[in-house]
């Protein structure tokens, strides 16, 4: 082949390159631009201070506040019970047990494989439970679903962010007495803002997922006041409301898909700060 | 805490469990193999064959792949090999940002963006008349959505190829271009491969976004502009009514556990490779 | 007994990172010889021989004045054809960086790149240069076996057959014998003499030794100026410049 030829071939696909990279990026764009152009003419006042009168699926008036709230209430209790459930699971991985172990090695393993497992088995095995244990579709079911499907995620991160801290520093505060623990806490500290790197992305995560919740949480007009009645969310006020023949309610689907389009991208840029902020602190 | 963490290892067998549990049911009537193979799927009637929506799932993710694969292999290459790094700084993150928006969100895109362009242009080219929801439709939408695992993966593998390596290669007198495609690709290739069994696992799993925009039509998918009726959109749809009809459940439970069983494979082939690369070079 | 230079340095000035690595460069590198750069770390010797070709332009931030000219062409005239001039230079690194295919591709990877098709001729052009560097008896049982199989003292000679195979004039070496056993180095360095016949050669090493043993010609580089250049016995042994004297003396005393 001629140098020529060679040197052209080059350019094509720089050409090729240039462009894909355009489309790649590009996508992020097109999407939140179509949920803002669909969204906006109903963001009003009243789309979020108000639950829908008359029934969400016919209801002409009134917002979606029950489903915001519904999702906070479950996203949030789903991230706490999650944390309190991955933090001694991770501490114990990466501080107590030797590092290279069988048992730590199998545990990453599996909770890698866990990360992919998708929603909707989540929600399949949750629903299992919930009749094994005659729970009804609700806010506590939610939790459950949404708290199995988010500790493969906060496990996964923290280790990923415990892993960053040198050993150097567990054996530095155990050479001074320090227990275990103790010197877990030490770590701990040390990696705060990737903590909440990992909090925020669980919490995103469950607050906009569909599948788990679809047959756990059930779906209500209201404003959960106990655990156990059914509450609503707002990825399950969109995948309802939309196909409705009537604008308004069509029109509290397309709010809510702009509302929670803006709550993870509030996530993301804070979840950026902080991963930035934990850059500073390296050792 | 040990209790917890030995927990959790087993969790992954008990999901299974479980789920073969609620399934088995079903084994007492039909065999696994006639339940994979057969198309009529008429739940009242006892018949449950699985066939149509395999194929919905393999077509969408099929279709998700071609797409995104290409477009996804040219911008990492772009990034890690020709660009200047602030743009390479800039862009990654933005891909990344795409993890995280969830797919009920890409499932309104699909519908407002895709579906009419399916319906108006793509079809018609074609000399086909399509409503819009089609497995292309599904295909295309889950290619965006897999964009930030395979982009995020390869480039991180290219960029633990040696500038030495390239080095030799360009002392040699080839083009940057000729060093990418005949000593970078090569050495990247296991990494890509296994991106791209952990994409095509999160194409297969993925439930909201292609249940949107895939018209769910229980029959075997022939062209890229029928409708199709992926895996997971089944058990979603009908867990309304699974309680009503006899053995219906379980027919759910075995599709669940069917997926769960392939994603368990990829997940565990993409990490031992990719683990295996992380050991070999670093 | 001055030579016809073949490289030739003018007012050379390359800024890395804002930060001048080599300053006022002027020298002349003569022909069919063996020219050995020497001097401390970080002062600027890999930077000097990665000018030569032009292998500099894939770092970023790099800022090149001056002029390099290889048969009296400046390699660095705004449209000077890179690949071409990469071709007259052979470049061994420090580590052998075997291509990630068989031994036999990997000698013919140049060659293939620019242009010879026929097996015949590639069958040719590898059983030579495997030869000229003596490792056609270890390995012409499996020439298309991979080619990280072989001995990092073997992987360097291949890289020495990969890039004479594109037939070069001038052979460039970064201190390409520091990862090997002596037995290696020692092939290596004999190989260096013989190829002088034909090739002109500039290692970059830190070994005084070894610039003793093989180089006809030192260039004593510091702090990123060239502070004295001259044949072998002349700069080690009757250096001209105090500063040369200063690094010499260990090897000297």
């Amino acid at each position: 082949m001629g140098l020529k030829q060679r040197k052209t071939e080059e350019t094509i696909f720089k050409v090729l390159m240039v462009s894909a990279c355009i489309v790649v990026s590009s996508s992020l764009f097109l999407i939140v631009g179509t949920i803002v152009a669909k969204g906006l003419p109903y963001l009003t006042w009243d789309m979020v201070s108000k639950v829908p009168k008359g029934g969400f699926y016919i209801g002409k008036e009134g917002g979606v506040l029950n489903a915001i709230i519904g999702s906070l209430y479950l996203a949030g209790g789903a991230t706490v019970l999650g944390l309190i459930i991955s933090i001694p699971i991770s501490v114990y991985l990466n501080i107590y047990l030797k590092s290279g172990s069988p048992l730590s090695k199998s545990a990453k393993l599996a909770y890698d494989v866990l990360f992919g497992i998708p929603s909707i088995v989540y929600g399949a095995f949750a629903f299992s439970i919930m009749i094994w244990l005659g729970v009804r579709a609700s806010l506590l079911g939610g939790v459950i679903a949404v708290t199995l499907l988010i500790i493969p995620i906060l496990v996964r991160t923290l280790d990923e962010v415990i892993t960053t801290v040198p050993k150097e520093l567990k054996h530095a505060a155990l050479s001074l007495g320090a227990t275990r623990w103790e010197a877990a806490k030490v770590v701990l500290r040390q990696i705060r803002p990737g903590i909440y790197t990992a909090i925020l992305l669980a919490f995103g995560r469950g607050i906009g997922d569909v599948a788990s919740v679809l047959f756990t949480a059930g779906f209500s007009d209201n404003i959960p006041k106990y655990i156990d009645e059914p509450a609503a969310t707002l990825p399950l006020a969109i995948f309802f409301q939309l196909g409705s023949p009537i604008p308004e309610v069509q029109g509290r689907a397309y709010a809510s898909a702009l509302i929670l389009t803006i709550i993870i991208l509030i996530i993301v840029v804070v979840s950026h700060f902080l991963g930035a902020k934990q850059a500073k602190h390296k050792i | 805490m040990l209790i917890l963490s030995i927990a959790s290892v087993s969790f992954v067998f008990l999901i299974g469990a479980g789920l073969y549990w609620r399934a088995a049911p079903l084994f007492e009537q039909h065999t696994l193999l006639s339940l994979l193979r057969t198309s009529e799927w008429a739940p009242s009637s006892g018949k449950f064959g699985f066939y149509p929506f395999i194929m919905g799932t393999l077509w969408v993710t099929f279709i998700a792949i071609v797409v995104a694969l290409p477009l996804c292999l040219l911008t990492s290459i772009y990034l890690t090999e020709y660009s200047k790094s602030s743009i390479r700084k800039i862009i990654l993150p933005l891909v990344n940002i795409l993890a995280g928006i969830p797919p009920v969100i890409y499932g309104v895109w699909g519908i407002f963006f895709v579906v009419p362009l399916v319906r108006e242009y793509a079809a018609p080219n074609f000399m086909e008349h399509s409503s819009g929801y089609t497995v292309l439709t599904g295909g295309v939408v889950l290619a965006v959505m897999i964009f930030p695992i395979l982009v995020s993966i390869v480039s991180e593998v290219l960029r633990t190829i040696p500038k030495e390596l390239k080095d030799a290669s360009l002392s040699l007198g080839a083009t940057k271009w000729e060093t990418i495609k005949k000593v970078v690709f090569k050495r990247a290739l296991p990494g890509i491969v296994a991106a791209t069994v952990l994409a095509v696992s999160r194409a297969f799993g993925e439930t909201i976004a292609v249940l949107m925009v895939c018209g769910n039509v229980p029959i075997a998918p022939t062209s890229v502009f029928d409708g199709g009726y992926p895996l997971p959109a089944l058990i979603a749809n009908n867990f309304g009514e699974m309680m009503s009809i006899p053995l219906y459940d379980s027919a759910l439970m075995l599709a669940a556990l069917l997926l769960f069983v392939i994603i368990f494979l990829f997940n565990l082939v993409s990490r031992i490779i990719l683990n295996r690369i992380e050991h070999k070079y670093s | 007994m001055t030579q016809h230079p073949l490289i030739s340095v003018r007012n050379l000035n390359v800024h890395i990172d804002g930060h001048h690595i080599l300053k006022n460069v002027n020298i002349n590198i003569p022909d069919k010889s063996v020219t050995s750069i020497i001097g401390p770390s970080g002062c600027g010797k890999t930077t000097l021989l990665k000018t030569f070709n032009r292998l500099l332009d894939d770092t970023a931030n790099v800022r090149v004045t001056g002029s390099v000219l290889v048969d009296d062409e400046d390699i660095y005239a705004p449209h000077a054809e890179v690949t071409h001039i990469r071709k007259k230079m052979g470049l061994l690194s420090q580590r052998p960086y075997p291509l990630p295919m068989s031994i036999y591709d990997n000698v013919a990877y140049g060659p293939r790149i620019h242009g010879v098709r026929k097996k015949s001729e590639l069958d040719a052009i590898v059983e030579k240069q495997l030869k000229d560097t003596g490792l056609w008896d270890e390995v012409k049982d499996r020439l298309h076996g991979p080619a990280a199989k072989l001995s990092i003292g073997q992987q360097q000679r291949l890289c020495l057959a990969r890039g004479l195979a594109v037939e070069p004039e001038i052979i460039l070496g970064d201190e390409s014998t520091s990862a090997l056993d002596p037995i290696s180095t020692h092939k290596i360095e004999d190989l260096f003499v013989r190829l002088k016949e034909h090739y002109t050669i500039v290692l970059v090493t830190h070994i005084l030794r070894q610039a003793r043993r093989i180089s006809d010609y030192i260039i004593f580089v510091y702090l990123g100026e060239i502070v004295e250049f001259g044949p072998t016995e002349e700069v080690l042994l009757n250096p001209k410049e105090e500063l040369t004297r200063q690094y010499v003396k260990g090897f000297i005393s």
